[in-house]
């Protein structure tokens, strides 16, 4: 087959992105309604107790207020809670706002106020006077450690916690070498640029919802199961996403009390979740780590154990892989890991971008990195000595793992030759430099939910995919666009790509890094589909050309195809379910970070002046978008390391982080130099255009290489993110 | 966020009658510290007087060699002022080390001494707070304190005054020109903010129905030795921990004046001109900053997370002085500390 140069693996630039600098990419909030509403969150003071009483007078009587919707005035919903699951849903039982008279935490909805205008809405709300039977609560992790508990229910779809392997306690005990030592993570939440938002447009027989989520298809089936809407069309469209970082993984409480007041009022609504709301919408769960490293002279792991305690909501018992990495990157036979939970009074933690492995990654790498001290062996030697070119946890090989060339790679750019390594050994001026490395690892599959898409040859010659995906900023537009392009040998220009709308055909979750190899291969399928059929139809239709399929497919050829055939209408579709990968083989992405600091000695300011990301994700459809995937995962790392702390009040049980004053994120002096390198690895196994995603990669290396640098640099190692000025001074004096 | 009238006053008089005869009006200059705290109901006033048609953006030099800068004039007018950039290079730079260029461009002079604490608790109507809410409590004292007062703090507050620009105008000496029903009268910087004590609720001595003109600066001379070290939890758009601010005229290596004020670490900007005493006549070495600094930070308390601002307060004062000292400020775009 003759095919022109292939697009996919180009640089192509955004698609959408003329749209969005023009600002006519529309998100949730942005839809212009017929006589809208406008809806505002009276939200808990308290982290846990009663609603006494709700006096909402005052707000009722202000200018422009149409209702106070209390958990005694709401409408009628489920009282089952199982009836509110949703597909990335933890075991237990899901949030409902304004369900009854129970606060679960600060911060948790307590009346919504509905005005004609936002303005009036949200100064009402500030008149509703809530008094609450206050109950003793908890929001410190710390103090709840004796309470910790191993989950006797598992989350759908994720892969347990690996058994043990060998006899870790006892292979530990006589290692020559040991080094044990806790870890802490902080709660951080995921403040996406583009708040929480949804636009509900109520009708008799249709209701679109534009809501910011990353499941359209999600939203809208518990959307007709929740509130009963089976007698109405529901329609979600999330045709831009303005980031989401998995907090809109599952249905939000901003479209459940957006639909909640449609169905109430019977009349459009819209709800937009203020910043200082979000931090009630979920939280990667902070955590305290154990890991005891044994290993030999050399450094060889003899014995790896890994306790981590992660925090829960009481309704639910929040999940990640937070310890599934553990018992595979490195070779070692005898692995004991403790995944457990400890509950507390806060809403449920949400996955957060690499969620699980950004965390027990953290521990494990800043574990091997004292045990490159411990066994005075490079950093980077250590992880050599230690390499696996098997899934030891699961007996089984990767369907590719170029993790040796990424360490290779990363080193030769970053200069780690010319490291020394001894800790505090290399300054310039008034400051410390330090080198640190680690290891990132993240799981590489296709979703366990079939995704289909359809693509249809429309009356100009261009063809126009369709699928229920939502774009979250990642470039999913662009990247379907190429892969089309190229299965259709047709120019991008003649290829239009629409998306997010659960009306469009089915698509799983946007998570978990698997919409390029799931969607994107469901896309592909599709237009083989129909480029089989065009060429088909042509031959009936008596179009021969030059015999190529390029002509054949040409806008000319295709024209010809129109005018002489029946079907103006030429689509195909195509369900991709899940490829048979078999337990042949474990899917996985792999990154070597290199991180350097520069610290004032005396006043313990730290600037991360370079970072070096070297990753295997098998193949990259687009570098552009996949790099600016990649950079932006590690300066959320960065932040991770050095700044994010979703910080509570334990006395007041709540989160105290509610601007962006409080809950800081990198700004730009804090981002120098940031450089992705793409290790070449080809995989035939992990789907079936051979991508594993690049979405979570990112950012599991990033922190534990800023903090093993820190260590390089001062001697002094913080085991408590973030690394903060105070614990580098506390650490020092 | 509250109703409100709006009124946009064409006179200074007709600001001060407006005030005198309503208790809950406020006056607006560039807003970008009520209108936040309007939006989060901290702050509710009942009249918005702008005062933004008023003739108060001049700066201009004052017979003695000071220089006068009208209230509204705006942070970035006063940075990049040539006159500022020459003889109080310190106060550009401090300016310079605080928000960013949007939020300078529209901040002004008066906003920026009488903006509020950034006390987390303060911006939380969900929480107690004495300085909001008199007579609730303070939840900082016992709770995240990590960024609150180690000096000059009371039991009912324990809060900062954030503003970077002041430290400077306290290092460099500065009149508050205000008017009120009764005329004109001018405050001294030092006593323009005030402790917390037992009335939090009031940050400056400033009265309900007086409007702030403008400000003097005390005569300087050229080319000064100065520098504005402010040290916070990220590299820039933070507030301070702890900043400094120094002012040192040195001749043949001998001290012959010292002025150094502190951000960060109590309800005002800290200056102890008793303190600054024993540097003059003494040589510019690390020694003698080093005594200095500890003398600063004598009367310094930790509160339960707050306690690293003592020995960072000490160090950043003594970094402050030495580039003061070689001539060698901080750079305000280049974060490298040297
Ligand atoms: C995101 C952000 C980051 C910031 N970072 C920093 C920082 O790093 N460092 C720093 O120093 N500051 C920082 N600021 C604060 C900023 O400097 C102040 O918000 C600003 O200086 C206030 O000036 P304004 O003119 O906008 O005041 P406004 O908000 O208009 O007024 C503030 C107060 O002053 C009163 N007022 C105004 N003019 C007069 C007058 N002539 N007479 C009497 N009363 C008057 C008003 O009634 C009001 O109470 C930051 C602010 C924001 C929003
Ligand atoms: S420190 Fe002051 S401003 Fe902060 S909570 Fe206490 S009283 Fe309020």
């Amino acid at each position: 087959m003759d095919r022109g140069p292939a697009i996919t693996g180009k640089s192509i630039p955004r698609i959408d992105g003329p749209l969005k600098v023009r600002g006519q990419a529309k998100y949730a909030a942005e839809y212009e309604v017929p006589d809208l509403l406008h809806a505002a969150i009276v939200s808990a003071s308290i982290a846990k107790g009663r609603v006494i009483s709700i006096d909402s007078a005052d707000a009722k009587s202000f200018p422009g207020v149409v209702a106070v919707l209390t958990h005694q005035n709401r409408p009628w919903f489920w009282p089952f809670s199982f009836l509110y699951k949703d597909p990335a849903g933890p075991p237990g039982q899901p949030f409902r706002p304004l369900y009854n008279d129970r606060v679960h935490f600060s911060g948790q909805p307590v009346a919504l106020v509905v005005g004609d205008t936002y303005e009036a809405a949200r100064d009402a709300a500030a008149l509703v006077r809530v008094s609450y039977h206050r109950e003793q609560h908890s929001t410190d992790l710390a103090a709840e450690v004796s309470r910790a508990y191993k989950s006797p229910r598992r989350r759908l779809g994720l892969a347990p916690t690996p058994q043990p392997t060998g006899d870790a306690d006892r292979a530990f005990s006589e290692a020559p070498v040991k080094v044990e030592a806790t870890y802490t993570t902080a709660a951080e939440n995921h403040h996406p640029m583009e708040l929480f938002a949804t636009t509900v447009e109520w009708g008799d027989k249709t209701v679109t919802v534009y809501d910011k989520t990353q499941s359209p298809k999600s939203v809208e089936i518990f959307l007709k199961v929740a509130f009963r809407l089976f007698r109405r069309k529901v329609r979600v469209v999330s045709s831009f996403v303005g980031g989401a970082f998995g907090l809109g993984l599952r249905p939000q409480q901003s479209v459940f009390l957006a639909v909640l007041a449609a169905k109430a009022l019977k009349r459009s609504i819209r709800l937009v979740i203020p910043r200082d709301q979000m931090f009630a919408l979920g939280y990667r769960a902070n955590s305290i780590q154990t890991v005891s490293l044994g290993a030999d002279k050399n450094g060889h792991l003899l014995a790896v154990r890994h306790r981590a305690i992660a925090a829960t909501s009481r309704n639910e018992d929040a999940q990640d892989p937070m310890l599934n990495f553990s018992a595979s990157l490195y070779r070692c036979h005898n692995v004991k890991l403790a995944y457990e939970l400890a509950k507390l009074d806060t809403v449920s933690p949400c996955d957060m971008r690499a969620p699980g492995a950004a965390t027990g990654m953290f521990a494990l790498e800043c574990a091997m990195d004292e045990l490159a001290y411990a066994t005075n062996v490079d950093p980077l030697v250590l992880r050599l000595a230690n390499y696996t070119e098997r899934d030891q946890s699961e007996n089984r090989p990767f369907s590719s793992k170029a993790l040796r060339e990424c360490y290779a790679q990363g080193a030769e750019r970053f200069g780690w030759a010319k490291r020394s390594h001894a800790p505090r050994s290399m300054r310039k001026g008034k400051e410390l430099v330090g080198w640190g490395m680690a290891t990132g690892v993240w799981e590489a599959a296709m979703s366990p939910v079939p995704a289909r898409a359809k693509v249809r040859l429309l009356a100009d010659g261009r063809f126009e995919v369709t699928s229920s995906i939502t774009d979250i900023g990642t470039g999913t537009y662009t990247i379907l666009t190429q892969i089309a392009a190229d299965a259709l040998e047709a120019s991008i220009e003649r290829v239009v790509v629409k998306l997010g709308d659960s009306a469009l055909p089915f698509n799983p979750i946007q998570g978990g890094s698997w919409t390029a190899a799931t969607s994107g291969s469901a896309v592909q399928a599709a237009c083989n589909k129909l480029k089989k059929k065009i060429l088909s139809r042509a031959k009936q239709a008596g179009i021969v050309g030059n015999g190529q399929s390029t002509e054949l497919l040409s806008p000319a050829a295709l024209a010809d195809l129109l005018r002489l055939s029946d079907h103006d209408n030429l689509s195909a579709t195509a369900t991709i379910i899940n490829f048979p990968f078999g337990k042949k083989y474990t899917g996985a992405t792999h990154s070597a970070v290199f991180a350097e600091v520069r610290i004032d000695e005396e006043l313990a300011v730290v600037r991360v002046t370079r970072l070096v990301c070297a990753v295997a994700a098998g193949r990259i459809l687009n570098p552009a978008t996949a790099r600016s995937q990649i950079i932006g995962a590690s300066v959320m790392g960065i932040g991770k390391a050095l700044y994010e702390d979703a910080a509570t009040d334990h006395n007041l049980g709540r989160c105290m982080a509610h601007s962006f004053a409080d809950y800081h994120i990198p700004s730009n002096a804090d981002v120098y130099e940031i450089e992705v390198l793409f290790a070449e690895e080809t995989d035939d196994k992990v789907s079936p255009i051979g991508v594993k995603g690049v979405g979570e990669i990112g950012s599991v290396a990033v922190a534990p290489a800023i903090a093993n640098a820190i260590f390089h640099a001062t001697g002094q190692r913080i085991r408590d993110l973030p690394i903060t000025i105070d614990r580098l001074a506390r650490s020092r004096d | 966020m509250r109703r409100f009238e709006y009124l946009r006053v064409a006179s200074i008089n007709q600001a001060i009658e407006r005030l005198s005869d309503e208790p809950g009006a406020k006056l607006l200059a560039g807003g970008t510290n009520l209108v936040d705290l309007m939006k989060y109901d901290v702050a509710t006033p009942t009249t918005i007087i702008d005062i933004n048609d008023l003739p108060l953006r001049e700066i201009s030099e004052t017979s003695d060699g000071g220089l006068r800068i009208g209230a509204l004039a705006t942070n970035s007018d006063v940075a990049f002022h040539p006159v500022v950039e020459n003889r109080y290079p310190l106060l550009a730079s401090a300016i310079l080390a605080g928000a960013s260029a949007q939020l300078r461009n529209v901040a002004t002079v008066a906003g920026n001494l009488l903006q509020r604490t950034r006390c987390s608790y303060f911006y939380d109507v969900m929480t107690p707070c004495n300085k909001r809410t008199p007579g609730t409590g303070c939840p900082a004292r016992n709770g995240l304190n990590r960024n609150h007062a180690i000096l000059g703090a009371s039991q009912d507050c324990v809060a900062t005054h954030p503003s970077d620009m002041c430290v400077a105008l306290a290092a460099i000496g500065t009149m508050i020109i205000v008017q009120g029903p009764n005329g004109a009268r001018s405050i001294s910087l030092a006593d323009f903010h005030r402790l917390p004590g037992d009335t939090p609720e009031q940050d400056t001595t400033l009265q309900n129905n007086e409007i702030i003109l403008g400000i003097e600066l005390t005569p300087a001379p050229e080319f000064q030795r100065y520098s504005y070290l402010k040290i916070r939890d990220r590299l820039s758009y933070a507030f301070a921990l702890v900043s400094a601010a120094a002012l040192l005229t040195i001749d043949d290596g001998v001290i012959s004046t010292a002025h150094v004020a502190l951000g960060g670490v109590a309800h005002k900007p800290w200056r102890d001109t008793a303190a600054e005493v024993v540097l003059v006549g003494r040589p510019a070495s690390r020694g003698n900053f080093d005594q200095f600094a500890s003398m600063l930070l004598l009367r310094s308390d930790a509160l339960s997370e707050n306690g690293f601002k003592i020995e960072l307060a000490r160090r950043t004062v003594v970094r402050a002085l030495e580039q003061a000292a070689s001539r060698t400020p901080q750079s305000q775009s280049d974060k490298h500390i040297h």
